[in-house]
Formats: structure tokens, sequence, C-alpha cells
């Protein structure tokens, strides 16, 4: 059936009638935030050179014991926020992937070795090591995303991998286990090593 | 087609226009779930991570000092959550958000460093922050008809939020899960200063 062109007329006005339909202004929804905080939680956990440095954090503190088991975990993500904030900032940091691949060849051998220092020393190496991972995280935020989101998910994947290592270090109690930490220690500073020859590479 | 016929159509076709451009009441920053007010209110904090993570960071302050404190904030912070709301709606413009991340820092920190605040302390805090993030609240929602219905749901919601969180912290006792809370407040604390990053960014 052949349509007359008075039925063709009347379909458009209709249509064009509904497509001026005024429809409620939704300014300022909030969109995309469930991906904000995933990128953040994916982010540490993405770059192995990140799962490795905070696992031997987490390592260290279980070797050290109390009050370095619970100081290191509490003090990394605060400092390593101050690094966050620079890079989103845009403060120049050089050496970020140098500091990156350098933190887990430093902390990798504090665990092979069983190094014993003073709180306030280790205290101030992870804190240092904290500023290089921040700061990574705050530069590399994907663009259009909730900056808050992503900051609480990159902050708890960095706490949950830090648990992740004092779990792991609680066989420490063991010979066996002692051994095996300091394995796994130099497991790590030899992928720190991997690193530091990929900058330079 | 008669001559008054179609013009019968234009005048229709003018009405009908005419009343779909009818101008629609702007729903800016308020995502409405379809439940009425209160509900909204109560969704606005669950979705809100720049209000609940405050009002939770509260909670476990709260806790970490004991029942005394908790009680005293149970009740202290969704009233002065309600009364900086209303002072908001009535007075107020949409200033100052970026000063939460004030509260994640302050609250965050004093968590961390499981601050011995005294009970005066610990109310005068609650009734500051309250007022704080009421007063943005109101604020934003000034105009809304149905306000006050959505700021008591908020305060309703702040109430629940509080009675769940320092009832579960006031009887840890073990180290471990002292650690743990405290560690939660790092976590806060780092949040506040990614946050302030992005407001300076």
């Amino acid at each position: 059936m052949k349509a007359s062109k008075e039925t063709i007329t009347r379909f458009v006005t209709t249509l064009f009638t509904f497509l001026l339909y005024a429809q409620a202004v939704q300014a300022h929804v909030h969109k995309g935030e469930a991906v904000s905080f995933l990128s953040g939680l994916k982010h540490p956990i993405s770059g192995l050179d990140h799962v490795v440095a905070m696992i031997a954090v987490g390592l260290w503190g279980a070797q050290l014991g109390a009050p370095a088991i619970w100081v290191l975990p509490v003090a990394f993500p605060m400092v390593m926020a101050m690094g966050g904030m620079l890079g989103l900032l845009g403060v120049p940091l050089p050496g970020m992937e140098i500091g990156i691949a350098a933190s887990a060849i430093l902390l990798g051998a504090a665990v092979m070795m069983e190094l014993r220092p003073p709180l306030a020393l280790a205290a101030g190496l992870v804190g240092f090591f904290a500023i290089f991972h921040g700061y990574a995280h705050g530069s590399e935020l994907p663009a259009g995303e909730n900056g808050l989101l992503y900051s609480i998910g990159f902050v708890m994947a960095t706490g949950c991998l830090h648990g992740v290592g004092i779990s792991i270090g609680l066989v420490h109690r063991w010979s066996w286990g002692q051994r095996a930490l300091r394995i796994a220690g130099a497991a790590i500073a030899l992928a720190g090593m991997f690193f530091m020859w990929k900058v330079f590479a | 087609m008669t001559c008054a016929l179609r013009h019968r159509r234009s005048v229709t076709l003018a009405i009908a226009l005419l009343c779909l451009l009818l101008p629609v009441r702007a729903e800016a920053h308020l995502p409405t779930i379809g439940l009425g007010p209160v509900y909204d209110g109560i969704f606005h904090l669950l979705l809100s991570p720049e209000d609940l993570i405050p009002a939770i960071a509260l909670a476990l302050l709260a806790g970490q000092r004991g029942a005394g404190s908790s009680r005293r904030v149970l009740w202290i912070l969704p009233i002065a959550w309600l009364a900086g709301g209303f002072t908001g709606m009535f007075v107020g413009t949409p200033r100052g958000s970026a000063v939460t991340c004030f509260s994640f820092l302050l609250l965050g920190g004093l968590i961390a460093a499981n601050a011995k605040l005294s009970v005066p302390l610990t109310i005068a805090l609650a009734a500051m922050l309250g007022f704080f993030h009421g007063y943005l609240n109101g604020s934003g929602i000034n105009g809304f008809n149905d306000g006050a219905y959505f700021l008591l749901g908020l305060a309703l919601a702040v109430f629940v939020v509080v009675a769940l969180i320092s009832s579960f912290v006031i009887p840890l006792r073990r180290h471990w899960a002292l650690i743990v809370v405290r560690v939660a407040g790092s976590w806060i604390a780092a949040s506040g200063l990614l946050m302030l990053g992005w407001a300076l960014r």
C-alpha cells in the first residue's frame, strides 16, 4: 500500500513534535563513578613494579614485628598520598621510574637479608619510596574520571597489597618460613633489577 | 480538506507545540530515585563518598574513644547535620565543597594516630562536622520543594551509619583489630590529601 503525501507529512510532524518534548535537565548527574573507583583499584595491581614493592613492605613489616608491622602500612598510604598530590599538581619529579625500581631492589634486599634497622629509619626508607609510587598513581589518572573515587581505589588497593604481604609474612614464625621469606625477598630484588634494566634499556 | 479544517489543525498543532515548550524544573545536583524525598536523602548519603566517608570516620573515631563518646556522637552528628542543612537550605549558597578534604584529613589523621580526644572535644568535632556537611547539602538543595524531608532522610542515614560503625568498633579488644581501624584512618587521611591535590589542581 502506497502511503499518501498527507500521511507522510502527518507522520513526520508527529515525530518532530515528539523530538521537541522538553526533557528535565539533569545537569551534573554523576556518571562513571564505579569505573573511576575500579580504575584506581586496578592501577597499583596492574603494574608488577608496584605489586612487588607493596608486598615487600608487608613482608618486611612482618619480619620486623611490632610496632613496624603496623607502623609501615599506616605511614605508607599517607606519604604515598603526598606523592600522589605532587603528581596531581604536575610538580616535576625526575627519576620516578628509577625510584620505583629502586624501591623493589632495596626493600627486596632488606627482606632477603632480614635487616633490622631502627624503626624511624625503616619508616623513613619506606616513606621515601612511597612518594615515587604515589606520584606515579597521581600523574596517571585517566581523563574524565572522578578523582576522589580513583584516589580511594588506589589507596585501598595499596593497603590490600600490604595486607597480602603481611599475611604471607606471618610464616616467619617457622624456620622454613623464614627461609621462604628470604627467598621471596631475593626474588623481589631480582624483579627490581629487571625493572631498573627496563628503565635504562 | 476545507480551509476551516486546515485552520483548526494549525491552531491545534500550535497549541500542542506551545505546551511542549513549557519549561520543566532542572534537576541539577539531585539524583532522585523515585521513592520520594526521604529515600532521596538516605541514598544521597550512601552514594556520596564526600559525605559518607566523614560520617564513617567520625563513627570510627567515636568508637575508638568508647561508648560514652559514641552515644553522644550518635545524636549530636545527625542533629547538627539537620541544623546545618536547614541553615544552608534557607540562607546558603553551595560554596566551600573543596573544604571537605579537610574533614578527611583531620578525622583520618586523628584515627590513625589513635588520638585520645576528650568527650567534649569529640562532641564539638561532631557538631562542627555535621553542621558543615549539612550546610553544604542544604545549600545544594536550595529551592527543592521537599527539602525538609530530604534532610530528614539524610540525618536518619547518618544516625544509622554512626550507630552501625561505632557499635562495631567499641567492642574491639584484639590488638590487630584496633590496628585495622587505625589503618582505615590512614586510608581516609590519604584520600583527603589527594582530594586536596584535586582541589588545588
